[in-house]
Formats: structure tokens, C-alpha cells, sequence
């Protein structure tokens, strides 16, 4: 009984830690501008306040970063599945000769750190004329969240009997019409908790995205290159404000979570 | 069916042909930009330049010593965590939740979060003179104070991303029959020895691959330190960043990246070698 107890606190003291940092961001984001200066600060919030929110969407090239940013994760999101999907599908139902040297270069492609990426194609983009525009920078969005659409939409087909689908063919359907009325509305949720994955992935990355533009700066890019001429607050606020969407997206997919992550067993 | 044996592959080649441009070909690229002088030539200038530089040492002194300590400690922390998650019974869904939020944060807001609490009149300082340890807030994050930066960026990333480490073994956990461990227990196996013989060993395979991959990310660190140090601590990714952007210089910037591959590439065959040894040892 007592075990159980000391073990219920460790994870509560887990919860904590987790927690904690969060809150404390929250509070300085909805906190006027004395407040975030304050000294020695309270761990509660003193009083609500909107000022330094106004003052972050406020400032000049924030709400065109963030435009940016939702352009190049959603050219993200529909590369990687329109790409991963139909090679997820390959590998869950057709045994064929090289589908493990195609697992193998899927696994590799994570081995790869950014920068040996990011820099060479940066120089070749202003070549192709795709420097500084969303879709360069979601091209190399598309190519960290590729192997994460492959391997998981492969496992999200592999749960869907074929039975199903063969029995669709009997009953006159041709391949095609078969996947989309049988196949496609099964695999609708873990599809869009597939995209989704995308989307954080592309939401959050910040180097190559900094490599890749000038003026067109995702909003992580644009944080990242005024951070030393910005005040506390722009800072805060805009790291909350990058924290909450990629909370919203994991309570939706957290079913999935163990699709998305785990899969690196299989 | 014969007609049909060509499908696979019109479902693959566009991802194969999209990869081989998004990682073949930069890699190639990356190694001729780095040994490519700006006459047209070969030569090893680049690599010369970055090792005369002055941040070198120090950004390849601190991105080693931050793996060394951070993936170690994510882990312990980690496999503590899902064992820890194994006994809960009651609420276990919602532990795990909160405890894989931090999948969706990314580093440079991370390091924002942190710089709450290190920077001068942030969460910590309040909290020291809350105790009476100090009076006036301390400057933690300058660049007379390496080590305090060293020890921010490591709880930030400690904080950030051990959730993804967690959440590798818990899936590792989930595949090992409990029959084994039961087997054990019934043969009068201690629990510590049923985690040491039994668990540990049929968990390596998914610690392998937790290992492999935050050491990956662990080598090419870089918002977090950004964020928290600016350039007071010196990282090679971060490196890389400043040769590519600030100086203008694409060849330093990619023998930067050349070396943090080449790190990795190393990394990984050592603990293919090592765990590998380990797991054919305990069978």
C-alpha cells in the first residue's frame, strides 16, 4: 500500500514538472508589462492582462510569419500524405521484392541531421529560384515528416482487414473504387492524425527554416532571428503562442501516439 | 495477377525519387560545398578555417558534453517513467498524456520556456530569494557564466524531449509478453532481477533505437542553446548556423555539417556494436 502511494507521488511530482514550466509561460503571456519585469515575481499570476499579447501580434511581420507558417505546414501536411500514403499502402499489402531495403532507407533518412541538409540545399534553392518562398522551406518540412507518414499509414493499412477489401472487388468494384469506398473511410482518423503529425513537425522546426528564408520567415524563424533586439515579452508570448497549437494537436492525436512514435520498433 | 506485380512500386517510386532529392543529393552536395574552395578546386580550406576558429573547440567540447549528460539522464528518466507507468493502475491514461506534452514542443520554445525561469528577474531568482538565498537577482545566462547556461540548456532539453525516449520504451514495454516476467517471479526472482535479466535484456532492442535517435538530435542541438546562450555557448549546429548566415561562408557552414554527420554516423555504429554485443552476451 505504501508502495503504491510513493509511486502515485512520483508520478504526480512528474506531472509537476511537466506542468510547471507551462503554467509559468502562461502567466507571463497574460501578465501586463510590469509584471514580466517584476521583481521578485509571484509563482501566481498577479492579474490578467492582455498587453503583452496585443503587444506580440502587434509588432510588425508577426501575423505574415504566422501566415508562413500555416502556408508551409499545410504544403507539408499534403506532400507527406499524398506521398507517404500510397507507399504506407504498398508496403501493408503487396509482398515485394526490395520492400525491406525501401524500410531501411525510410530509417535511414532519420539518421540524417538537419544541417547536413539544410545548407546545401539553401544554395541550390536560390539556384531553382525557390529561396525564401513556403514551398522551399516545405519541401524539407515534407522530407522530416515523409518517413513518419510511411511507416505509420503502412501500420494504419495493415489494421484494416483485406477481406474487406477483396470483397469489395467481388461485389464488382475495380482497385481503385474498392480503396475509396472501402479502405479510405476506415483509415480517415488515423489518416488525418497522420497529417496533423505533419503539421506539428513543420510548426516547430526552426534551423532549416531559418536557413531556407530572408524575408518570408516562418514564425519560429522570425522568433529565432530578433530574439536578440526583442524585449522579454515579445519573447514570452511568442513562445506561448508556439506552445498552443502544438498542444491542441497532441490531445487530438494522443490515441496515435504510440503509432507516430513507437513505430521505430517495428 | 502478373499485371499487377508492377503496382508497389508506382506506390513507392514517388517518395524514393522525393528522398533522393531531399537527402542524396544534399549529402553529396554538403561534402563537395566542404571540400570545394572558392577558386573551383579541392581542397581541405574549410575544414581548416572552422578548425582555426576560435568558437570551434569550445562548440565541440560543449555539443559532446551535452549529449554525455543529457542522454544518459533522459534515459534513466525515461525508463523510470514507464516502469513507474506499469504499476499505476488508477489515472494511468491521463499520466500518460501530460507526460508526452512535451512531443509537441519544439526546441525553440523550449528554450523560451526556460529563459523564463533562468533569466535575470525570471522564476528562479524570485524563487531563490523567496528562500532567502539571495537578495539581488543573479545574472545566470552571461558569458561569464558558462556553466550555469551548460546546466539551463541541459533542463530544458531534459524537460523537452525525454517524452519521445518514453515514449519509444513504453511501445518496447508493450511487446514483451508478461509471461516471462511471471515465469520469473514463480522461479523466486527478486524484482530487481527480474528487471535486470528478463526485462532490460528484451527491452534493448527499443533502447538501441531511443539511444540512436536522441543522440542524433542531442548532436545537432541548437534553438534551445540559441535561446539560453546566444552564442556564450557555443554548439556546431549552432556553428554551422552563424558560418551560413551571418558570415555569408556556405563551405565552413557545411563542414560544420559534415562533422556533426560524421559524429552521428559514428555514434550509431558504436551502439549497433555495443548493444549488440550486450543482447547476444544475456542470451
Amino acid at each position: 500500500m505504501n508502495l503504491r502511494l510513493l509511486y502515485l507521488l512520483l508520478a504526480v511530482v512528474l506531472v509537476l514538472w511537466v506542468l510547471t514550466p507551462i503554467f509559468l509561460i502562461t502567466t507571463l503571456a497574460f501578465s501586463d508589462r510590469a509584471s514580466v519585469f517584476a521583481w521578485p515575481k509571484g509563482f501566481l499570476p498577479q492579474q490578467f492582462s492582455l498587453e503583452t499579447i496585443t503587444f506580440f501580434f502587434g509588432v510588425e511581420g508577426v501575423w505574415k510569419a504566422i501566415r508562413n507558417s500555416l502556408v508551409v505546414a499545410a504544403m507539408t501536411l499534403a506532400f507527406s500524405i499524398l506521398l507517404g500514403a500510397p507507399a504506407g499502402y504498398a508496403l501493408a499489402r503487396y509482398r515485394f521484392a526490395g520492400a525491406d531495403s525501401y524500410r531501411v532507407l525510410i530509417l535511414l533518412t532519420r539518421a540524417f541531421p538537419l544541417a547536413i541538409l539544410a545548407i546545401p540545399l539553401a544554395v541550390q534553392f536560390i539556384n531553382l529560384g525557390i529561396y525564401d518562398t513556403p514551398f522551399g522551406v516545405a519541401l524539407v518540412h515534407t522530407a522530416l515528416a515523409l518517413p513518419f507518414a510511411v511507416l505509420v499509414t503502412s501500420s494504419l493499412f495493415l489494421g484494416i482487414p483485406k477481406e474487406l477489401e477483396e470483397a469489395a472487388w467481388t461485389l464488382g468494384c475495380n482497385r481503385i473504387q474498392a480503396f475509396l469506398r472501402v479502405v479510405l473511410p476506415l483509415a480517415i482518423p488515423g489518416l488525418a492524425a497522420t497529417a496533423i503529425f505533419a503539421f506539428v513537425i513543420s510548426w516547430n522546426e526552426v534551423f532549416a527554416a531559418t536557413l531556407l528564408t530572408l524575408r518570408e520567415r516562418t514564425l519560429p524563424a522570425f522568433l529565432l532571428t530578433s530574439l536578440n533586439d526583442s524585449p522579454l515579452p515579445f519573447r514570452f508570448a511568442g513562445g506561448f503562442f508556439l506552445i498552443v497549437p502544438a498542444l491542441i494537436f497532441i490531445f487530438i492525436i494522443r490515441r496515435y501516439l504510440f503509432t507516430l512514435w513507437g513505430i521505430a520498433n517495428r | 495477377m502478373r499485371s499487377e506485380r508492377y503496382i508497389p512500386y508506382v506506390l513507392i517510386l514517388p517518395s524514393v525519387l522525393f528522398l533522393l532529392l531531399l537527402f542524396a543529393w544534399p549529402l553529396v552536395e554538403a561534402l563537395l560545398l566542404s571540400v570545394r574552395g572558392s577558386g573551383g578546386g579541392w581542397t581541405l580550406e574549410n575544414f581548416q578555417r572552422m578548425a582555426a576558429d576560435l568558437y570551434f573547440r569550445d562548440a565541440l567540447k560543449y555539443t559532446l558534453l551535452l549529449t554525455v549528460v543529457i542522454v544518459p539522464l533522459q534515459v534513466v528518466m525515461a525508463l523510470g517513467m514507464a516502469l513507474l507507468l506499469g504499476s499505476i493502475s488508477k489515472g494511468r491514461d491521463l499520466f500518460l498524456y501530460v507526460w508526452t506534452i512535451p512531443l509537441g514542443i519544439s526546441d525553440l520554445a523550449a528554450g523560451i520556456v526556460w529563459l523564463a525561469i533562468f533569466t535575470e528577474r525570471g522564476y528562479l531568482n524570485s524563487f531563490l530569494q523567496g528562500i532567502g538565498v539571495i537578495q539581488q537577482p543573479q545574472l545566470w545566462l552571461s558569458y561569464e557564466t558558462p556553466m550555469m547556461i551548460f546546466v539551463a540548456v541541459v533542463a530544458a532539453e531534459v524537460w523537452r524531449a525525454t517524452a519521445i525516449v518514453f515514449v519509444i520504451l513504453v511501445a518496447g514495454l508493450q511487446l514483451i509478453p508478461k509471461e516471462y516476467s511471471e515465469a520469473a517471479e514463480v522461479f523466486g526472482a527478486t524484482p530487481w532481477q527480474r528487471f535486470r535479466k528478463v526485462t532490460l535484456p528484451l527491452l534493448m532492442p527499443s533502447l538501441q533505437v531511443a539511444l540512436i535517435l536522441r543522440t542524433i538530435l542531442a548532436l545537432e542541438v541548437f534553438a534551445v542553446v540559441v535561446v539560453l546562450g546566444g552564442r556564450n555557448l557555443p554548439v556546431l549546429a549552432g556553428e554551422a548556423y552563424f558560418w551560413y548566415n551571418t558570415y555569408q561562408n556556405p563551405g565552413v557552414a557545411a563542414a560544420y555539417a559534415v562533422i556533426i554527420l560524421g559524429i552521428s554516423v559514428v555514434a550509431t555504429l558504436l551502439y549497433l556494436r555495443l548493444l549488440r554485443s550486450r543482447q547476444d552476451g544475456v542470451a
